[in-house]
């Protein structure tokens, strides 16, 4: 077959071989679950290093194509729906991203309890769905990966969550499955309008070609999927879900949700929205822009005031994938790249934090800071992880988030208009805002007095925490030192929507 | 009289055939064989659901008054399939203590209002139209009230009958209008007679006839009945009613409504079915949200279920008919995947409502596990087959390409979300609330297994496996002749 000679497709054969080889496993047989998970997640993680691979090589030999590895085979034929597969720069860069979390977060929930082999069960069939988001090029497989991708987040805070998970597992769920309602009319609407000659299709790549979208329906279309994929990208007002979600949710599943999860809102606006759509993404920016920045700034304040470990972060991580969203508006080629540079560093970040907060609140069980003190003395191995997560979200030089959050201001400021320019001075104090909460919380859980003496019989991390955690602490500090190789990747898959961009736009630095 | 136009009707020779044989089983075998006569009426009925799937040949017979085409095939075979199902579940309930006496009538009763909607699904003249529904309503008043020893079944029956009556009273008068101003019943000269006559009288007939056909798919405001039927009924004739008995009178209503009205579509009756289908589908899902009783939620879902149906019937053009076919047999599916679960629970430890299913995963996780993914299946949610066929109807009726039916079509998404969360409520009961199992651990007949296996494997493959769909469309295409007047 045909189909199995692209490398893609097994991005999503892998997590569901991982699927069946979980469900042959004996309910209480710990052992066999963990090897099974393990080597899932491994060959995910070599599949992912093999696709850069690859994707560097072909690059190097001249292709430019817009999309490599391109291969269509139909599906359902009277709607000319096919599975389409192709991979630009961002989407490779998300997979390696994924495939690093997925891995991490095997680790992270290697003690997971009760029923793990359920758990793990639903933790691959999320990623089947976020990988096959990744690989495919068609709305209709883009949207049912993404919904795939959203349910099992149900089950994994409802069964496995802590505090109170009935109420934010069923509001995470009926506000992310209320986006994809609004997105599920937009693709449509995109779908029947595809074509001025009739053929209708599915494929990104083609829709873009025939530019055939009416006006007047871009401007309808346009909120439908921005909003839809922003309900997940945490865009205010509808951002609601993420911290009640990321504060009931396990270890690992807030780690994928918050690093991959998200990001699939970005990507979506991106290559859905705004590269099929210019004309509507050029009038309504401004609507989608101030609600953006309106995240960066209220997600920051509202971290400097809680007091729940896990609230913070996830508070930040409104205010850090609003950023995504607002470079994304910025429309130009340096915002658009530092928007994937932050998916990657906060992805990889905020799970770092997820882990480290699931591994002190397994020791301490409370993530109230009040409660907590003196840490550093205690587990100095987690306390060091902390700093690091803590400065990188900060944007300390050296680190991931440095890189991002200056080519994503650099970037914004190219635009020459008054607006743009207003906002981007906003948007900049947020990296202020950033330092007062992540210094509060490292000044008082790490470095203040012990709080609770029975927290001195504490221990460190043991091998398969310390393992996980210090996977993407590397990979925090290799974009950090080493942006360029990332920027490479990324920089020229931008050049088809900022093209698109420019017949209804000025777009800086063109 | 030309015998050789029987041989159009295979499907229908061939389900009466089963039914004079279950018939003679019931009055001719001893005693001691009796207790078989569900396993071989179900197996005889399998043998004849495979025989139906061979195709027929279209054409018309009895002067026009009955055709056949690829599409009446393929939904024909559609209900075989669910009606197999159906069956399945019901052979160790038909062997229980009070209903064994008359288990012979169960079945003939059931394939006698099978017979009726095959009639009503190939009729092209009105009054065949009206014999069906007759033949596949009052049978079903009898099955309402099987279990004579509970008042609820008694209640449903006597329900049941009396709306039955009532609707058929109205379709009636819509009927006689239109015969009134045309002089025919027959759907082709109706249509040629109609085209120029838009009256207060026709305006008036097709909102009796969309009434009348609305008790039976159960459209609100025309609902009230569904709930006390659906609880008070027998779990089979209930899951029958839900899925078969909807199934066939929403293609018969989008056959006959297209044939015979079809010119005055945009003018008339479109705007009345926007109306019906909001109304169905929000009011069918606001209170389905607060039912604690498993039949009566159900109950609630098919009315809203029912209005996506229509979504197809709207649309009026072979995609929105293939999308539709499509989706009764995925709801056939996922329906009867849960009908099959609360029958298992029912007949052993005679619990129904959602608070008796906390915690069933641990102790049934098969039995859960066929819930959970029907219930999936009946929100929309991917990988299983309700997203797809969700999808499509909305394909199918966003073709049409009005303005209007994108906001038709955006109240009917919004509500996919409320339903989202009343089935998520089993989902939770069964999965997260695992500290008070009150039911034990059972051990289900084998026929209700298989029933049970292959509504999973339904729910699973139907989307997947994109043939289905696609041999559906050509069914449609070949009877893209139905459209003409749209």
């Amino acid at each position: 077959m045909e189909i199995f000679s692209n490398i893609l497709i097994y991005f999503v054969i892998v997590p569901l071989l991982t699927l069946a080889g979980l469900a042959l496993c004996r309910n209480k047989g710990i052992g066999a679950i963990r090897t099974v998970a393990v080597i899932g997640a491994s060959a995910l993680m070599v599949l992912a290093i093999a696709l850069v691979a690859i994707f560097l090589q072909e690059r190097g030999a001249g292709n430019e194509a817009e999309m490599l590895l391109t291969g269509s085979w139909t599906w359902y034929e009277p709607l000319n729906i096919k599975l389409s597969l192709g991979v630009d720069g961002v989407s490779v860069v998300m997979i390696l991203l994924s495939a690093f979390i997925v891995f991490a977060g095997v680790f992270a929930s290697w003690k997971m309890d009760p029923l793990p082999k359920q758990f793990f069960l639903w933790f691959f069939l999320l990623s089947t769905g976020v990988f096959g988001f990744f690989i495919s090029i068609d709305l209709f497989t883009m949207f049912m990966f993404y919904e795939v991708a959203l349910i099992p987040m149900y089950l994994l805070i409802g069964v496995w969550g802590s505090g109170n998970k009935n109420y934010s597992a069923m509001k995470l769920t009926l506000m992310l499955m209320g986006g994809s309602a609004f997105l599920m009319l937009g693709i449509l609407g995109i779908y029947f309008h595809s074509s001025a000659d009739g053929n209708l299709t599915m494929n990104v790549l083609e829709i873009a070609k025939n530019n055939a979208i009416p006006e007047n329906w871009q401007l309808f279309l346009f909120p439908m999927t921005f909003v839809g994929f922003g309900v997940l990208g945490a865009m205010f007002p509808f951002h609601t879900w993420s911290p009640d979600g990321h504060a009931s949710a396990p270890t690992a599943v807030s780690m994928l949700h918050a690093g991959v999860l998200m990001k699939l809102g970005g990507y979506g606006c991106f290559r859905i929205a705004i590269y099929l759509m210019p004309f509507a993404a050029s009038e309504l920016s401004w609507i989608f822009l101030t609600l953006t920045g309106i995240s960066i700034v209220y997600g920051a304040f509202s971290a400097c005031v809680q007091t729940d470990l896990k609230y913070i972060n996830a508070y930040s991580s409104v205010s850090h994938c609003g950023m995504v969203l607002f470079a994304i508006l910025m429309f130009n080629q340096t915002a658009m790249t530092g928007a994937v540079l932050q998916m990657l560093s906060h992805g990889l970040m905020t799970a770092l934090f997820f882990a480290l907060i699931g591994m002190i609140y397994g020791r301490t069980h409370t993530r109230d800071i009040r409660d907590m003190g003196g840490m550093m003395h205690i587990m100095p191995f987690l306390g060091v992880g902390y700093v690091i997560a803590g400065l990188a979200s900060l944007g300390l030089p050296g680190l991931s988030g440095f890189v991002a959050e200056m080519t994503i201001f650099i970037g914004s400021y190219e635009n020459t208009d008054v607006f743009r320019r207003v906002l981007t001075i906003l948007g900049t104090s947020s990296i202020v805002i950033t330092a007062v909460y992540i210094l509060r919380v490292v000044g008082k859980l790490l470095f203040g007095a012990v709080q609770n003496e029975h927290h001195r019989q504490l221990t460190d991390a043991n091998w398969f925490e310390r393992l996980s955690t210090t996977t993407l602490m590397l990979s925090v500090a290799i974009i950090g030192c080493f942006p360029n190789f990332f920027v490479d990747i990324i920089r020229d898959s931008f050049v088809p929507v900022v093209k698109a961009l420019n017949e209804f736009f000025p777009v800086a630095g063109i | 009289m030309d015998y050789s136009q029987f041989l159009i009707m295979p499907q229908e020779i061939g389900l009466l055939v089963v039914f004079l044989l279950v018939f003679l089983y019931d009055t001719f075998m001893p005693e001691r064989c009796q207790k078989a006569l569900p396993v071989c009426t179900t197996a005889l009925f399998a043998l004849y659901t495979v025989f139906s799937f061979l195709p027929v040949q279209p054409g018309t017979a009895f002067a026009g008054m009955f055709e056949s085409s690829d599409a009446t095939w393929a939904m024909k075979a559609i209900l075989n399939l669910g009606m197999l199902l159906v069956l399945l579940q019901s052979v160790k309930w038909a062997n229980s203590e009070f209903v064994a006496v008359r288990r012979g009538e169960f079945y003939e009763l059931l394939l006698l209002t099978l017979f009726g909607m095959f009639l009503m699904i190939s009729a092209r003249n009105l009054l065949i139209f009206y014999i069906g529904l007759e033949t596949a309503s009052l049978p079903l008043a009898a099955l309402a009230a099987f279990e004579k020893h509970h008042y609820e079944s008694h209640e449903a029956a006597a329900k049941y009958m009396f709306t039955a009556i009532f609707s058929s009273a109205i379709l009636l008068l819509g009927i006689s209008f239109v015969y009134g101003m045309a002089g025919s019943f027959d759907y082709s000269e109706l249509a040629t007679a109609l085209v120029d006559k838009k009256s207060a009288l026709l305006i008036a007939s097709v909102a009796f006839v969309i009434a009348g056909v609305g008790f039976k798919l159960s459209l609100v405001p025309f609902h009230l009945w569904t709930a006390d039927v659906y609880q008070g009924a027998p779990t089979a004739v209930t899951s029958y009613l839900s899925v078969i008995s909807k199934g066939s009178a929403a293609f018969a209503f989008l056959v006959m409504m297209v044939q015979i009205f079809g010119a005055v579509y945009a003018d008339v009756w479109k705007w009345m079915l926007y109306a019906v289908i909001i109304l169905t589908i929000t009011i069918g899902n606001l209170f389905a949200v607060r039912q604690r009783n498993l039949k009566r939620f159900l109950a609630f879902s098919s009315i809203s279920q029912a209005g996506y149906i229509m979504l197809g019937i709207v649309a009026a053009n072979t995609l929105g008919m293939t999308s539709m076919m499509y989706y009764i047999l995925v709801y056939i599916f996922s329906n009867l995947g849960a009908f099959a679960v609360i029958a298992v629970i029912e007949r052993q430890a005679n619990k129904v409502t959602i608070d008796d299913y906390n915690g069933l995963f641990k102790t049934n996780p098969w039995l859960a596990f066929t819930m959970m993914i029907a219930m999936f299946s009946l929100a929309g949610i991917p990988p299983f087959a309700g997203f797809f066929s969700k999808f499509f109807v909305f394909a199918g009726a966003l073709k049409t390409g009005d303005t209007a039916i994108y906001i038709l079509v955006l109240i009917a998404l919004i509500n996919t979300i409320i339903s989202l969360y009343y089935y998520l409520l089993v989902v939770k009961a069964m999965f997260i609330r695992q500290d008070d199992c009150v039911i034990p651990t059972l051990k289900s007949h084998w026929t209700e297994r298989t029933g049970m296996i292959l509504c999973s494997l339904g729910i699973i493959l139907i989307g997947l496996v994109s043939c289905i769909y696609s041999m559906l469309n050509s069914a449609a295409e070949a009877s893209s002749n139905l459209f003409a007047l749209i």
